[in-house]
């Protein structure tokens, strides 16, 4: 009797002791990765332009994860917001004007006779889209040039536009139909609006795409 | 210094674990698909294989043997081993991302794998001291990761062969690990442990 009590004893002291351990650790060498913070980072257009007021597209995701608004990101628009909106089950919001309106898709131009080859626009550029050399002239690949205005403001020549991209006779589409703001104003029943604005929003931006 | 010598060689190459005493055949099958997995899984297991026989070696020497307990081993070392794979995970996942991330997946399947329970029972019945234990243990799991890796660059090889149907696949999988046994018969007799 007494070997059984023993036996049980110690077994259960042994599991007592590792259960006590495992749960030291997983106190202790807890992870605070978050996969949500992965799936939000992917739907953002990672133009990493900061006008959002975070210093790139994974802060602003780790923000929105620990509960922040979704509707800062003038590069992504409509779109991305519908898609957030999507993804975290929440009402779609039109765009906080505070952080910048979705413009035209434009594109960084450098008045090359008065660029003075400082080089600062280049250490500014979130996407490497602006090609020189200290005392070179520097120029913008426009191809690759998402528009987010981060070049204008340390050029100390002020030589850096932004141009509006014409439109041309391959990518002229039809005006976008303006997203319904209230639910008063859907046209079409939906249960979610951002479905519709998400919609709306898909073929325009397919065409601006094709157009940079 | 000898013996420990003797102890790595009998467990890597003559008494290997996968192909001659068929343990832990199913990481042997199921994770010798791609050289890169299948090296991830061998990092892994030669970490855990190690570790465990040392922490069961231990429970047993500190735990059972002075309360007479001996024939609770199996299920002791089942709860040493679990917890162990447990515990490493855990520091791993949160002090280096990178060893995570090439060991991640595999770290929870070695629970299951049977060499490592066997590595730790063995142990016990040929009575090794400490250094020997950690020596077995870790000289199993380095016969575990050259076969593995051998395997599965085999199999990548095979996988672009123009093998007849019936025999693709798995088929040609098991055709080639007995012919991989049959050959490591060849070193039965060089080391007698």
């Amino acid at each position: 009797m007494s070997i059984v009590v023993i036996a049980i004893a110690a077994l259960l002291s042994l599991a007592a002791t590792f259960g006590a351990i495992l749960g030291f650790a997983s106190v202790r060498f807890k992870v605070e990765g978050n996969p949500l913070v992965d799936q939000i980072d992917g739907i953002l257009p990672q133009t990493q332009c900061g006008q959002c007021g975070f210093p790139g597209c994974r802060p602003y995701a780790e923000s929105i994860a620990n509960g922040d608004d979704i509707n800062k990101c003038p590069p992504g628009g409509e779109t991305t917001i519908a898609a957030l909106a999507d993804l975290l089950g929440m009402e779609a919001k039109p765009l906080d004007e505070e952080h910048g309106e979705t413009k035209d898709k434009r594109v960084a131009f450098i008045r090359e006779e008065e660029c003075i080859g400082c080089t600062k626009c280049i250490q500014a550029c979130p996407v490497d889209a602006i090609l020189g050399a200290a005392k070179q002239m520097h120029t913008v690949i426009a191809e690759e040039c998402t528009g987010c205005d981060l070049c204008v403001e340390p050029c100390p020549v002020d030589c850096i536009d932004m141009l509006p991209i014409s439109t041309t006779i391959n990518d002229w589409r039809w005006e976008r139909p303006s997203p319904p703001l209230s639910s008063t104003q859907t046209i079409i029943a939906s249960d979610r609006q951002g479905t519709a604005a998400g919609d709306n929003t898909k073929p325009t931006d397919d065409g601006d795409q094709q157009a940079a | 210094m000898a013996d420990y010598l003797l102890i790595l060689i009998s467990t890597i190459l003559v008494n290997n674990f996968v192909l001659v005493q068929f343990l832990g055949l199913c990481p042997f099958m199921g994770v010798s698909g791609k050289l890169e997995t299948a090296m991830g899984m061998s990092l892994a297991t030669t970490f855990v294989l190690t570790l465990s026989s040392v922490c069961s070696y231990l429970a047993f020497t500190y735990l059972l043997s002075p309360l007479g307990l001996e024939y609770l081993r199996t299920i002791t070392f089942i709860l040493v081993i679990a917890v162990v794979v447990q515990f490493t995970e855990m520091v791993i996942r949160s002090t280096s991302p990178l060893l995570y991330r090439v060991l991640g997946i595999f770290l929870p399947l070695i629970t299951t794998n049977c060499a490592v329970l066997g590595v730790a029972l063995l142990n016990i019945k040929k009575q090794n001291d400490f250094m020997a234990s950690i020596l077995y243990g870790f000289g199993a799991a380095l016969g575990f990761a050259l076969v593995l890796i051998l395997f599965s660059a085999m199999r990548e090889r095979i996988a672009v062969a123009d093998v007849p149907t019936p025999f693709k696949g798995h088929a040609i999988g098991m055709i080639t690990a007995g012919l991989m046994s049959l050959a490591f018969m060849g070193f039965t007799g060089l080391v007698n442990i």
